[in-house]
Parts: C-alpha cells; structure tokens; sequence
C-alpha cells in the first residue's frame, strides 16, 4: 500500500498513469479510515487483553449467572454484556475471543499465503508437469466443500490450537496458487525478464527481486480477504466444537454455549455473534477496497 | 478447437482424478487416526481377539494393500460397517441425503428466485435507494457467518415472534427458517453477480443499437441484456450450488434437520469414521456430478467455452 507505483504494475500499466493515481487518492473514502480504526482496535484489543478484560474469562460466580447486562450483578460487580450460565463475564470472554480469532486469522492466512504463494509463483514460472499436477490438485479442492474437509481432518487429528490453524490455513492456498499463477504467467512473458535472463539473471532471483514485488499487491488483497474468510472458518469449525476447546474463549464457541439459552440469555450468543459479524463484514469490506485500488485486474474475482 | 465429446471426455478425467484425490485423502486420515480395533472391541477384550478383529479388517496387511483394497472398496461404495447404527455405513448416509437435498434445493431455489430479479432490478435503476439498500444488504448477507444468521433467525423468527419452529422437520413451515439461513450466501452473491453482469452488458453497444431502435424497455432488458447477462450469473449461481451443499453441515446443526451434514457431526462425536467417510464421499461425488452438469451446460449454452483447457 505504501508503493503504489508498483501496485499499479504491468498488468495495469495504463491505469498507473498519474493523474489515476490521484483522482484514487481522493476517493479516499471515511469507510475505510473506520474500517482501519476498527481493525486497529481489534489489534490493540487482542493485545491487552489482560488488562482490558474487566473479570477472569474463564472463572465465573454461580451467584451471577445468567444475568443481563447490568451495571451491578448480584455479585456486585459491573457486567456491561452480562454474563454466561456459569456466571463468566461475557465481556471479558468477548475480549479474551478476540486473542483467538485473530491469532488463528493470522495464522492461517501466513500458511496458506506462504503454501499458496509459493506454489503459485514457482508454478506460473516452471509451468509444465508441476503446473498441472498442482492445478489438478487446486481444481480438486475447489471442487469440494472444503468445510467437510476440515471437519474429517479435525475429528480424526482431534481438535487443538494447531491443527486448528493447519486446517485453516491450508483451505485457503488455492485462491494464492490461482491467482498468482497468472499473474506470474503474464509476467513471465514480458520482455524484462527476457532482458535479464540474457543479462545472465538467475530463474530465483528473476522470482525474489522481479516478479515478488510485482505480485506484492495482488498478495495483500487475497491475504486481506482470505484473512475474513479464515476468521469465520475458525468461528464456524469452534462452533460445531472442533475449533478451540472450551474453557477457552472463542467466539464461536460462546455462541454454540449460547444456544441453549436463547430464550433467556441471548446475549451469550448475540454479543461475541455480532461483533464476529462486524469484523469479517469490515475486513472483507477493505479487501474489496484494497483490490479495486490496488489491482484493478482482479475485480470480479 | 476439438469436439464437444473431447471435451466432455476431459472434464470427466478431470472429475475421476478429483473424486480419486479425495478418497486418498480419506484413506490418508483414516491412517493417521491410529487404530481403529478398540473402538470396535469393549476395553476388557483379549489380545486374540483384537488380532482376530485386525486380521479380519486386514489392518495386518502392508499399506500399499490396504490401499488397493480400500480404493477396491470405494469403488464399490463400501466404507464398511457403521458402529454406532451396526449397518452398513453407506447404507446410513445414503438414508439421510433425501433430507439434505429437500433443504439444499428448497434453499438454492429461494436464493436464486430472489436474487436474479433483485439484481436485475439494482441494474436498471442503479444507484437508485432501492439499488443502495438491496447491494448494502447483500453485502452484510456475504459476511454474516452461516450458523450466527441461523441463530439470528430463531432468536428473533422462532423465539420472539413464534412464527416458526426452532428445529425439526415436518411440514412446511419448519423448512422456512433453515432455507433461509442456507440461502442467504448465495442469495446475496447471486444479486451481486447479475447485478454486475447486467450493467456490464448494458454498457454493450448493441444496446445502444436496441435502444435507437425504439426497442421496449422491456424487451431491451429481458431479451437483450439478460440473455448476454446469463453466463456468469450461471457460473457464480452453479459455484454456489455447491458452496450451499457445504454450508447444509452448520445449517443442519442449528436447527437439528435430520440430514447428512448433521449425520456427519454426529458420526465424528461418535467416532463413527465408516460413516464420516461416507457422507465426505457421498458430498464428493455430488459436488463433482453438479460441476460436471454444469460443465455441460456452459457447452451447450456457449459454444466458446468447449476447450479443453479453459
């Protein structure tokens, strides 16, 4: 984001023209400085979570069950969200939830992108044999639910924080595989790299030093939307209790705890449910920013 | 450019590669799930009979042959037999699909009767409060996870206002919230996706041309912009067939429809594996019939697309 002369790029080279540049700049839209304030919060959140969580998330008081949001519970402390069945600020939980979903975020969206990507440029660059069997793998997954994957996975591995993030992570290499794929066959073809083979250049320094940062901004728009994507998978798989495992918090695991009180306690669910809403809502929302900035060519993808 | 049957023929290698490479991941999890003998034999079972048991599951036999066998075995549609029902475990799921596909087509149905005139409308009065409500919804439907708008239904549909019933199958009315929530993500990418398509072709010349023509708006729309138009509404509308039938896993489980995606959640508490591999098999091969379909159509309906390599 911060070099938008390469985001424009080969493929956009027309559109890279100055006077494009700045009218986007204008169209800097109030969306997206909230979108970032958003996020940023989430972050600073996750971070501090010990010290802005009100309660112990994973130590409730029998005496406060179940209780609405409420300035003084019957245990005499505030519960802004109220609290949970065994008397656990939801709050808290809420808070404690974000660590969870960001780190597997995080997380899986660095090993898809670091498989997918790899692949995908190695692919785009050799083509051949290995472009086939990876595709044929790519097409493969693509043409499976992937969420029945994971769940078959998982239920054999048994649920943990890392095959939780394996899990995820590796639903989402094909999109970096594909889309990268051909970026660099379009690349591949142009006369600089022609230039530089002659020049004596190497086929890996070729990929590090002149197609990456040609990629680059292509990579930031699949990583931002692939990173809503893997923030709903981990909620989903917590959900149907094959994600993080109780005590832990996590957001999907306090609204499948919620279920069974809806009727009495929607705010186990509705709270941790509306906030998951609003994250994957805002980071896939500047994906789609990022991409109609950044790389025209992707549009519609 | 070779022939439609060429065509065909590659596509279908494709589809059997695709259904072998899943089946070799079930049979590569299934190893590394350990041994499966104790959960078939109470605790207190001797060591003769768990060799008898393994002998007879040939779990003795080196892995390359058990390979063959399994891949024998799927090939037959045998996935042995289920421990919790104590049938055979194909047998199970098949008995289940029936529920699935009722939910699964009921909601495909709703997303795509809803969207397309939704979209179509948002073409012609773009930018239009009604064109701004309809995209702004669509966009919040894309991100709301599945199984927190189940819950979102029946907090508010089942609980507050008791139109519906909370979980169950029976008659019609306690498919309406299910169908809805499975809907919903391909509702609001299907209004997204002929939205775009519509205006990218009403931008077309030949519109233009109809317009000067004194062409009816009506016709204009219907006859010119759509027909052109269908193409990548049916891509998007096919992808999320399939999507749909994925999502049937959480939808099932919010509101207890007795189909295979619960099955299968129920079978991985049960460990009942011959059962999970079932339904993942049974998912797979409708997820490569319904692409496959498709495949076809898009031949049929765009003589372009009959390469064999797209």
């Amino acid at each position: 984001m911060s070099r938008p002369a390469v985001a424009a790029g080969p493929l956009g080279t027309e559109r890279g023209l100055p006077a494009g540049r700045a009218a986007r700049r204008r169209r800097f839209p109030w969306q997206i400085t909230a979108a970032a304030g958003f996020v940023g919060a989430l972050v600073v959140i996750a971070a501090a979570a010990p010290y802005l969580a009100p309660h112990n998330p994973e130590r409730g008081s029998l005496g406060a069950r179940l209780e609405g949001p409420t300035l003084r519970g019957a245990d005499g402390a505030a519960h802004l969200l109220g609290t949970d069945h065994l008397g656990r600020d939801v709050l808290s939980r809420v808070i404690y939830g974000t660590r969870v979903s960001l780190t597997v975020g995080v997380a899986a969206v660095a090993i898809g992108g670091l498989v997918g990507g790899t692949l995908g440029l190695v692919v785009g660059f050799r083509g051949g044999w290995v472009d086939e069997v990876v595709m044929t793998v790519a097409d493969a997954q693509l043409a499976f639910p992937f969420i029945l994957l994971a769940i078959g996975i998982i239920a054999v591995l048994g649920p943990s924080f890392t095959n939780l993030v394996i899990v995820v992570g590796l639903s989402g290499w094909v999109t970096y595989a594909r889309v990268l794929r051909s970026d660099v066959l379009a690349l591949r073809r142009r006369e600089f790299v022609d230039a530089i083979i002659a020049l004596g250049g190497s086929v890996p320094r070729i990929i590090v030093r002149h197609i990456l940062p040609n990629v680059a901004s292509t990579f930031m728009v699949i990583a931002t939307l692939e990173l809503a994507r893997a923030i709903v998978l981990e909620a989903t798989l917590s959900f149907l209790g094959l994600g993080i495992q109780p005590p832990t918090p996590s957001w999907g695991g306090m609204i499948q705890e919620g279920r069974e009180y809806l009727d009495s306690a929607w705010w186990i669910s509705i709270f941790p449910g509306a906030v998951l809403m609003l994250t994957s809502l805002v980071v896939s929302r500047t994906g789609d920013w990022l991409r109609d900035v950044l790389d025209p060519t992707l549009r519609g993808q | 450019m070779r022939g439609f049957g060429a065509f065909l023929a590659y596509r279908l290698f494709r589809a059997l590669i695709a259904l072998w490479l899943v089946s070799t991941v079930v049979f590569v999890v299934m190893r590394l799930s350990g041994d499966p003998v104790p959960l078939l034999l109470p605790p207190d079972a001797p060591i003769a009979e768990m060799e008898r048991v393994r002998h007879d599951l040939g779990l003795d036999r080196p892995l390359p042959v058990q390979y063959a066998v399994f891949l024998g075995n799927v090939l037959r549609g045998d996935f042995g037999r289920s421990i919790h029902f104590r049938q055979p475990a194909m047998e199970v799921a098949l008995s289940y699909l029936p529920a699935t596909l009722e939910l699964g087509v009921v909601a495909f149905l709703i997303a795509v009767l809803i969207a397309v005139p939704i979209g179509v409308f948002s073409a012609i009065r773009r930018n239009s409060p009604l064109d701004h409500a309809a995209m702004g919804l669509a966009l919040i439907g894309q991100s709301t996870p599945t199984f927190f708008l189940g819950i979102l239904f029946i907090l508010v549909l089942a609980l507050r206002f008791d139109l519906f019933p909370t979980s169950g199958r029976g008659d019609w009315r306690y498919l309406v919230l299910p169908a809805m929530t499975l809907g919903a993500f391909a509702m609001a990418s299907i209004a997204r996706i002929t939205r775009s398509a519509m205006l990218e072709v009403l931008r077309a010349d030949f519109i233009r041309t109809a317009r000067a023509k004194g062409l009816g708006e009506f016709v204009v729309v219907a006859k010119h912009t759509l027909k052109n138009a269908a193409l990548p509404i049916l891509t998007i509308t096919g992808l999320q067939f399939g999507t749909l039938l994925g999502g049937a896993v959480v939808t099932e489980t919010v509101f207890s429809w007795p189909g295979m995606g619960r099955l299968a959640i129920q079978s991985i508490y049960n460990r009942d594996y011959p059962v999970v591999q079932s339904t993942v098999f049974i998912a797979a091969v409708l997820f490569i019939v319904i692409n496959l379909t498709l495949d076809i159509l898009y031949g049929v309906l765009d003589p372009r697309t009959r390469e064999t390599r797209p």
